[in-house]
């Protein structure tokens, strides 16, 4: 196969970088590997220096970015791992296999690192679920295809988001996190470093199902893109359960050197990488890889990103064991290789070698130094008109699906598996699951293109922000995050500037908490060249959480009657990049400010509350404002309250800024204790109020203009029916 | 009481089991991959949930047809206690072991939630410790738990009191007369979609599945 049919992202540039390097032309066989490791999937070319603002080291890292999954030290011996990957591309044109593939992909990550998968979390995006046919059937099958795939895997998925935008519409974006445990002494690291070690290849063979996946993620949806189904891989859960089951035996029987998932780019990344990670080499037996199809060319099968497949590098001597294991499990397995001290990857076929490529270069794109250009600014928009009744504006909020109850999506997902779930979907802020060493994980993802359209400095603080409000609300210390950047074709100037901006913000908020980032991913080209729409940017992020003592979980339901209602921080009029604004078709003009320092200090003070014991349910204020914020615990606690809304602003304001503001250091909190939170809180100089009372089976608002009621059946019954309203209306 | 969780390739349940049968009850409980279940010296067993060989083919299908299965026959006809929780009950149906079908849920999706049952029978091995009419809350999730039979067939089902436990309210499923959970004629032999070892820490929702288990030993020492 030549360089032409292949289609290739590399530029001339790195053509003739890599023929300087080598000294020769390579040939048909290395052009597809370097194509394939080059590719800006694998090789975060254009984003690896950027992204180096980022803060990485803390107490608690063990492993950081760089590796397959980050890794956390929680105590007592024991280690959590997380990561995130997207798979937006494939799920765009093949949403239940593109969907099913990346919870596969991210499993393996925890996996590499021989630590045991418990939970995973999604965060989806997809278009005007009111409004487009394609966008509802792109959801359906995302769902089902998590669902099909991580069921049948035994791990739950226990939380995550769904925002809806236009702008997702030719392009959704599906992101999955993982989260692992595991014990310290047995933590795996992806990377060759002995020579004569054996290389595997186990699970699943080697089919044409994913070839070009990297490659075919590394540039921009085309109107043909449907054509391109091959370049999505075929999942398939069982062998994944029992490749699971495989490489968890072998890496607590100590026989692994290393281990690494096989995603992006196949043979030729996964080699590539734990070569160079190693400073080793690794001949490559080509004849020995089981392939689906007789007749796959060399070129198909280094680059073939088949699901379900690790490589283990075992140690020299331990073969035996391994037999014995994959026997017991009836998973495929074939010595494809050994580790060597060349530095080489060295492809034979039949001894007969067909590729030899120095390991460095292989494994490290050169850097492209793309331009950024801020965006013009765009025209002022005026204020709306001030409704004349807030009450339909509220109802709308909490049918509008980003805000709405994803009980039609949660419901699917066996979110009790591993009996380690405390806080259920639905139930509060984030996700709390049992750890081993009788400590308790808070996990949670977030995200907010509207925020990060109109000032993705600013947007991307708040989301990480938002992110770790939520883990605070549920009793936890935030303690390291995973950020995940979703934007358009870098080529694009004012993309590239935005993409910088939201790693920037990102970067500013973690040094100021402090909070290292362990982990991440870039997907850029979210862009079709059809309607040449780029996506919003859509960074979105994964905090992990710690909780010492089971009484400090929180969930958000009101809990008893007669508790009295604190709201922690001051309303001001910021509405822009509101869900209430994009109710009524507007974006606004900026997002609400993020006084970082404000910010962290009101997250230790709340968490300070939950740690003395004060406070019985908590809920960070976002999407919605105060009025959905409410709404929400009054619907999870099938309880009503009396709420004084107009104590909490700064200044007088329209009633609809006060109710729908999206401004950040906002809690709900309730307590049997009100002064002593309030004492609490005052010692950091949090601002904070009493404003109700949790009584009754309504919601009672008190507004500058006027007083609002609704049922908390009739809340309830709006934000729950909405999603699968629109979804499924034959359904009861 | 020597139990053996029985592992087939795709069970996901089987750990979670045996953490509730070893370290909640301080059970004498084993983990037994299916192709080492060849010792007929244990006084119980359990067919935990999860995706036999992947839900290929019919849910259950495959493993009712394993050798493991036929040690299972074995100790149900010994009158043995035999519990199938979720993809374990859809195994023990496959098996023939209870009466009956298990169709796709009515609402064609996998569906996860804590629901309210009821008991309808106490004397079978696993429902023994409860009260009869006494209502229970358990998680379901599974996708393929619409139990099915002829109205004749029901109607012998409840005159012969194999209906161990019902929905209590809500039908999750559309699942015939609200059954979530049935038993063989000797009451012995138990197959339930609810997953007991998923309400046994308050924390994580309840505490009502410890019964469950506790019924095997008050049907042992009887």
């Amino acid at each position: 196969m030549l360089v032409g049919e292949l289609g290739t992202t590399l530029t001339r540039e790195e053509m003739d970088y890599a023929r300087r390097q080598l000294g020769r032309e390579p040939n048909g066989l290395e052009w597809a590997m370097i194509d394939a490791q080059w590719s800006e999937h694998c090789s975060y070319k254009s984003s690896r220096h950027i992204l180096a603002q980022l803060p990485t080291s803390g107490r608690r890292v063990l492993v950081g970015p760089g590796y397959d999954s980050g890794v956390i030290d929680i105590g007592d011996d024991y280690v959590v791992a997380m990561h995130i990957e997207s798979h937006n591309h494939p799920s765009a044109v093949d949403p239940y296999g593109g969907a099913a593939t990346g919870i596969g992909g991210v499993v393996r990550d925890i996996l590499c690192m021989g630590t045991t998968p418990i939970a995973l979390l999604d965060a989806l995006k997809f278009g005007e679920i009111t409004k487009s046919d394609h966008s509802k059937w792109i959801m359906k099958n995302v769902v089902r295809g998590i669902a099909d795939y991580g069921n049948c895997i035994g791990v739950p998925t226990v939380a995550g988001e769904v925002e809806f935008d236009d702008c997702f519409e030719r392009n959704c974006l599906v992101d999955v996190a993982c989260l692992g445990v595991g014990r310290k002494e047995e933590l795996l690291l992806a990377q060759a470093t002995h020579a004569g070690d054996g290389v595997y290849l186990i699970g699943g063979s080697t089919g044409r199902d994913g070839i070009h996946g990297s490659t075919f993620a590394s540039r921009t949806l085309r109107a043909d893109s449907d054509q391109e189904r091959s370049a999505v891989q075929i999942p398939d859960p069982f062998t994944k359960k029992l490749v699971i089951e495989t490489s968890l035996e072998a890496g607590r029987a100590g026989i692994l050197r290393g281990c690494k998932d096989l995603g992006g780019g196949g043979l030729a990344t996964g080699l590539s990488e734990i070569a160079d990670k190693g400073g080793m080499g690794i001949d490559v037996y080509l004849e020995e890889v089981p392939v689906r199809e007789g007749d796959m060319g060399p070129v198909e099968v280094m680059i073939s990103e088949s699901q379900e497949r690790m490589l283990f590098v075992v140690k020299k001597g331990s073969e035996g064991f391994l037999d014995d294991i994959v026997r017991r499990y009836g998973v495929q397995h074939a010595r494809i290789g050994e580790v060597n001290a060349t530095n080489r990857i060295r492809v034979l076929h039949f001894r007969e070698p067909i590729a030899n490529l120095p390991t460095p270069l292989l494994a490290n794109a050169p850097i492209i130094h793309r331009k950024a250009q801020m965006p013009a600014v765009r025209k002022l928009e005026h204020s709306p008109e001030r409704p004349s009744d807030l009450r339909s504006p509220l109802l709308d909020l909490l049918a509008s699906p980003t805000i709405a109850s994803k009980e039609w999506v949660f419901r699917q997902y066996d979110h009790e598996v591993g009996i380690r779930t405390i806080n259920k979907p639905g139930e509060a802020d984030a996700s709390v699951l049992k750890l081993p060493n009788g400590k308790y994980a808070a996990v949670k993802v977030d995200g907010n293109a509207r925020f990060c359209d109109l000032d993705p400095y600013l947007g991307a603080s708040s989301v990480l922000a938002e992110c770790c409000r939520n883990i605070v609300a549920v009793g936890a210390e935030p303690v390291a995050f995973l950020d995940h950047c979703q934007f358009g074709d870098p080529n694009d100037e004012e993309i590239f500037w935005a993409f910088s901006k939201a790693v920037e913000g990102m970067a500013d908020f973690a040094k100021a908490f402090p909070l290292p980032c362990i982990g991440g991913k870039v997907s850029f080209y979210n862009q079709d060249e059809e309607s040449h729409k780029a996506i919003k940017s859509s960074p979105v992020v994964t905090v992990l959480g710690l909780i010492e003592e089971p009484d400090d979980v929180m969930k958000m339901g009101f809990r008893d009657y007669g508790q009295a209602l604190v709201i922690v921080g001051r309303t001001r009029p910021e509405l822009g990049g509101s869900e209430y604004y994009h109710t009524l078709g507007r974006n606004g003009n900026a997002p609400p400010a993020l006084d970082f320092e404000l910010e962290v200090r009101t997250d230790r003070t709340v968490h300070e509350c939950i740690r003395q014991g004060l406070v019985s349910a908590s809920h960070d204020v976002s999407k919605g404002g105060l009025g959905v914020a409410l709404a929400e615990m009054a619907i999870a606690g099938l309880k009503g309250a009396s709420v004084d809304c107009t104590i909490t602003q700064e200044d007088k304001m329209r009633d609809d800024e006060l109710l729908f503001s999206e401004t950040n250091s906002r809690f709900v909190l309730t307590t049997n204790k009100p002064s002593e939170v309030l004492e609490v809180l005052s010692k950091t100089n949090v601002p904070a109020d009493v404003v109700g009372t949790v009584e009754g089976n309504s919601l009672r608002l008190g507004l500058n203009t006027t007083n609002l009621d609704f049922s908390v059946d009739t809340l309830r019954a709006v934000y729950v029916n909405s999603i699968q309203g629109i979804l499924e209306p034959w359904q009861k | 009481m020597k139990v053996a969780v029985i592992q087939f390739p795709g069970s996901n349940c089987d750990r979670d089991t045996l953490h509730v049968l070893r370290n909640v009850l301080g059970l004498d409980a084993n983990l037994i991959w299916h192709n080492d279940f060849k010792d007929t010296s244990y006084d119980a067993a359990i067919l935990p949930g999860g995706f036999s060989f992947g839900d290929h083919l019919r849910a259950g299908i495959i493993a009712a047809h394993s050798p493991a299965t036929d040690i299972i026959r074995k100790m149900a006809e010994d009158g043995k206690p035999v519990l199938g929780i979720c993809n374990g009950f859809q195994i023990l149906i496959e098996a023939g072991l209870i009466p009956g079908a298990l169709l796709r849920n009515s609402t064609l999706k996998f569906v996860c939630k804590w629901i309210d049952l009821r008991v309808e029978s106490c004397s079978t091995a696993f429902s023994c410790s409860f009260e009869r009419n006494s209502q229970l809350r358990m998680p379901i999730a599974h996708n393929e738990g619409r139990f099915f039979a002829d109205d004749e067939a029901l109607d012998r089902l409840v005159a012969e009191g194999m209906v161990v436990m019902t929905y209590a309210h809500e039908n999750p499923t559309g699942t015939s007369r609200r059954i979530a959970a049935i038993s063989n004629k000797d009451g012995n032999v138990v197959g339930m979609m609810p997953h007991p070892e998923r309400a046994s820490d308050h924390i994580l929702g309840g505490t009502n599945g410890l019964k469950v288990f506790e019924s095997m030993l008050e049907w042992a020492r009887c």
